[in-house]
């Protein structure tokens, strides 16, 4: 019956073509495994490639008492605790190693005097620690992995979307998807899978996130069975664009604030300092988007409805030269010279902490022959991330889950793709042609994430919550009952039907563990439980579905070894 | 609210029509929020493609009114509204569906470029100096416009012969890397064919991230392979040094 598709075989399959993916596609194939890499649009326009600020690693080129100890402890406060420990010091630990070898391959770092890789100051980062070229670092990073993927000669299937996992006895079996151009289904076979999709962010009105970060990664491994962590964990990025209104949302490097931006209201008041007298610009993205929005709040904000960026109390010529696409953004888009005022800046939403939850040392996931990378994991960020430890994260756990997804595949013969599974899905992507009548899917959308902004948004309350429960519900309905027009052919409509179910799944998870975690703590601030709770500091809420139905339970954290307890001890 | 008519081709391979759109104008809009409006409240099977909405990504690339240009950087206000605004795919390249385009041709020309391979024993070190004209052509986001104008590929469909322009900007920030060893000059003017090149400038002109394209990355390269094939003195200087060896 799967002679009905095309099919393709191979031992380790990536979906998502980000830092993460690609990352993880290079060290499969260095392990001689057959490695396919899907991704919704064309190689190398992922999420990575907006990424501005840089890439965290303790090499202490600038700031030479900068070490591993230092980054795992800042990584580990930044996340308030929360964070998996041995993720964290993975990290710490490999980062350096995995920028070298970037360079290794042919990307060009901003240099030091003594020609090293330049590393710039960010948001509880002890030390200047982010290797960095302009604001510009993820296009370098990603056009450096995609050039070394496409040498070693992966296959790349471009603006194929995956529909489903498929699993044979409880393990994987490979993916069934379709081709984003003809709409034609396509069958992928493979002994592992490597999950990185990356965000959830288009559940939200005002994002920094591109069409694509519909939450596929973390609601289809859902569906095949894999567990959830800490979904309530949603960063909203301190500082998005906010006027005019079409570009409301679009990122403002944190990079302004590290290289000396100041952050100041309506009365030209400097506010951290009421925030976080010690780091001021340079707090955590939790602190300074809470400080914003409660000053917006409060009666104190800018003239739209946000608070003044200015880095123009540096030289014009050095704002162009190390925040060059930031400079054009507001030129070109707001009519603003940031060389000569202040930008006006808001909370977005970026970026998703929680996810699909893996073990520390391989990126496996819970179920076998899963893997998951990126931001679609979860456990290295706890309960909020500091800026520039996202790259690093691509880099170090797409690496070991490209080797543990190859490793895995080894050790087995290639499973038989149940058609019953794959039946079942086409019959669901079909259905929205076959209704005569029914609402667009952009009409639910745009429903969803008014719902999510306004009741799951930077501070929530029970009773919000439980009123998006709700109307999650409605939605689901309504999503369940979408019309589509036209034909198969490149129909962006008929994608949306589809994504829209993830992130109805997604965005289910997130209120409900939201609901469940009755403190606040990170990016999760509950107005009806503002402190942080220590019975909730060491517990992660988990997801997992059970007969059907989306069930949350707690499980307890592992404690540190005295070790890295030690770590977290030292002051500095 | 202000309104203007979007006037968009729809259709595929097998041909199309211009349709009209009227949407609401709000301040500071773009093309895309534009075309996004059409796709939301008018015509949701409207093919497109874009991811960031930032100058980014280079995905959103289009006609608009006959410029070739990224609809996320294009503002309406820009644009006189008193007529309809024509947006319509890229010409150079096959059409798959409306406003989406058949780019693959890029990605195999990719292919054909040796990576960086680092010169054996070289010392990680390098200059701010030094990187800051590679540095330039690491910023291309592949949005093809500058492939799009290049009346090589525009106008004589040389696809076979001739890489164009965005792929001499790669050629020039690996061959111009500090620390490069490989030779792509014979790849330049074979597979490349860069002779094809008679320096318009057209693709500098529409380039987004305004990359000097042809100034600091063609006619450098032309240059290189002038003096590898066909600089007479610089012949005989290499066959005296081979012979020397």
């Amino acid at each position: 019956m799967t002679d009905r598709f095309e099919t393709h075989e191979h031992d380790v399959l990536i979906i998502g073509a980000g830092g993460a993916g690609l990352r993880a596609a290079i060290e499969a194939m260095a392990q001689g495994a057959r490695v396919g890499v899907v991704c919704k649009s064309l190689l190398g326009k992922a999420h990575t490639v907006m990424a501005e600020g840089g890439i965290a690693a303790a090499m202490a080129n600038v700031d030479t008492a900068d070490d591993w100890r230092t980054h795992f402890r800042d990584t580990m406060r930044g996340g308030k605790f929360l964070n998996n420990w041995r993720m964290a010091q993975l990290h710490a630990q490999e980062s350096p190693e995995r920028v070298k070898e970037l360079e290794h391959w042919g990307a060009l770092f901003d240099r030091t005097q003594d020609g090293n890789i330049l590393q710039r100051a960010f948001g509880g980062h002890t030390y200047k620690r982010l290797c960095h070229v302009g604001d510009r670092t993820g296009l370098e990073m990603i056009r450096t992995l995609q050039d070394r993927g496409v040498q070693m000669g992966f296959d790349v299937f471009m603006e194929c979307t995956i529909l489903r996992l498929l699993t044979v006895g409880g393990r994987i079996a490979g993916a069934f998807g379709y081709w984003r151009e003809t709409g034609r289904f396509v069958v992928f076979k493979a002994k592992s899978v490597v999950m990185a999709t990356g965000g959830i962010g288009k559940a939200w009105k005002v994002t920094s996130n591109s069409w694509e970060y519909t939450g596929d990664g973390e609601a289809l491994a859902y569906e095949a069975g894999a567990d959830l962590l800490d979904m309530e964990f949603v960063q909203f990025h301190p500082t998005g664009m906010i006027w005019p209104p079409g570009v409301a949302g679009i990122l403002v490097t944190e990079a302004v604030r590290g290289e000396g931006g100041i952050l100041t209201n309506k009365s030209g008041e400097r506010f951290m300092q009421r925030y976080d007298s010690k780091r001021m610009e340079l707090s955590t993205r939790d602190e300074v988007a809470r400080a914003i929005y409660t000053e917006v709040k409060e009666g104190r904000g800018s003239e739209h409805g946000g608070a003044y960026l200015d880095i123009s109390h540096k030289p014009a010529d050095y704002v162009k030269k190390k925040l060059p696409s930031m400079y054009h953004q507001f030129k070109d888009l707001a009519d603003v010279d940031i060389t000569a005022g202040p930008m006006e800046v808001g909370p977005t939403c970026h970026y998703m902490m929680g996810g699909i939850r893996v073990d520390a040392e391989t990126a496996r996931s819970t179920l076998p022959g899963l893997y998951a990378c990126g931001e679609a994991a979860a456990g290295l960020h706890g309960a909020n991330r500091l800026g520039g430890n996202s790259l690093s994260d691509l880099l170090v756990f797409g690496r070991r889950a490209g080797l543990a997804a190859a490793e895995y595949a080894k050790g087995i013969a290639q499973p038989s793709v149940d058609t019953a599974q794959i039946e079942e899905s086409e019959r669901g992507m079909l259905a929205p042609f076959e209704r005569a009548e029914g609402e667009s899917p952009y009409a639910v959308h745009r429903d969803l994430q008014e719902a999510m902004q306004d009741l799951v948004g930077i501070f929530r309350v029970e009773e919000d919550l439980k009123k998006a429960l709700v109307e999650l519900q409605k939605l689901r309905a309504r999503a369940n009952r979408v019309k589509v027009e036209g034909s198969r052919m490149f129909n962006p409509g008929w994608h949306m039907a589809r994504d829209l179910q993830h992130m109805l799944t997604v965005a289910q998870a997130v209120t409900i563990s939201a609901l469940a975690r009755k403190e606040s703590r990170g990016a999760h601030s509950r107005i009806d439980f503002p402190k942080n709770d220590d019975t909730w500091g060491k517990q992660n809420n988990l997801i997992r579905k059970e007969r059907g139905e989306m069930v949350l339970r707690q499980e307890s954290t592992r404690d540190l070894p005295d070790d890295l307890q030690q770590i977290l001890a030292e002051e500095k | 609210m202000a309104e203007a008519t979007l006037r968009i081709f729809r259709g595929d391979q097998g041909g199309g029509t211009m349709k009209d759109y009227r949407v609401p104008v709000a301040p500071g809009m773009v093309v895309l929020d534009a075309l996004h409006h059409v796709q939301g409240h008018q015509a949701p099977d409207l093919g497109l493609r874009w991811n960031c909405k930032a100058g980014k990504c280079g995905s959103c690339s289009a006609e608009v009114n006959g410029r070739p240009r990224l609809t996320c950087k294009t503002r309406m206000d820009s644009l006189d509204l008193t007529q309809p605004v024509e947006v319509r795919p890229m010409k150079s390249f096959p059409v798959i569906k409306d406003l989406a385009t058949d780019v693959s041709w890029n990605y195999q020309v990719n292919k054909k470029i040796p990576p960086f391979q680092p010169r054996e024993g070289v010392e990680w070190k390098m200059q701010q100096h030094d990187v800051d004209r590679v540095q330039e052509f690491r910023k291309c986001i592949e949005c093809f416009l500058c492939q799009n104008v290049c009346h090589v590929l525009r106008d004589h469909d040389k696809k076979a012969e001739f890489g164009g322009p965005r792929f001499f900007v790669r050629v020039a920030g690996l061959e111009m890397h500090p620390l490069d060893g490989a030779d792509r000059i014979p790849l330049l003017k074979d597979a490349l064919g860069i002779g094809y090149c008679n320096i318009t400038k057209c693709c500098t002109e529409v380039c987004p991230e305004e990359i000097h394209i042809t100034d600091n990355a063609i006619i450098p390269l032309k240059e290189r392979v002038v003096d590898e094939y066909y600089d007479p003195v610089l012949k005989i200087v290499k066959k005296i040094f081979s012979a020397g060896r």
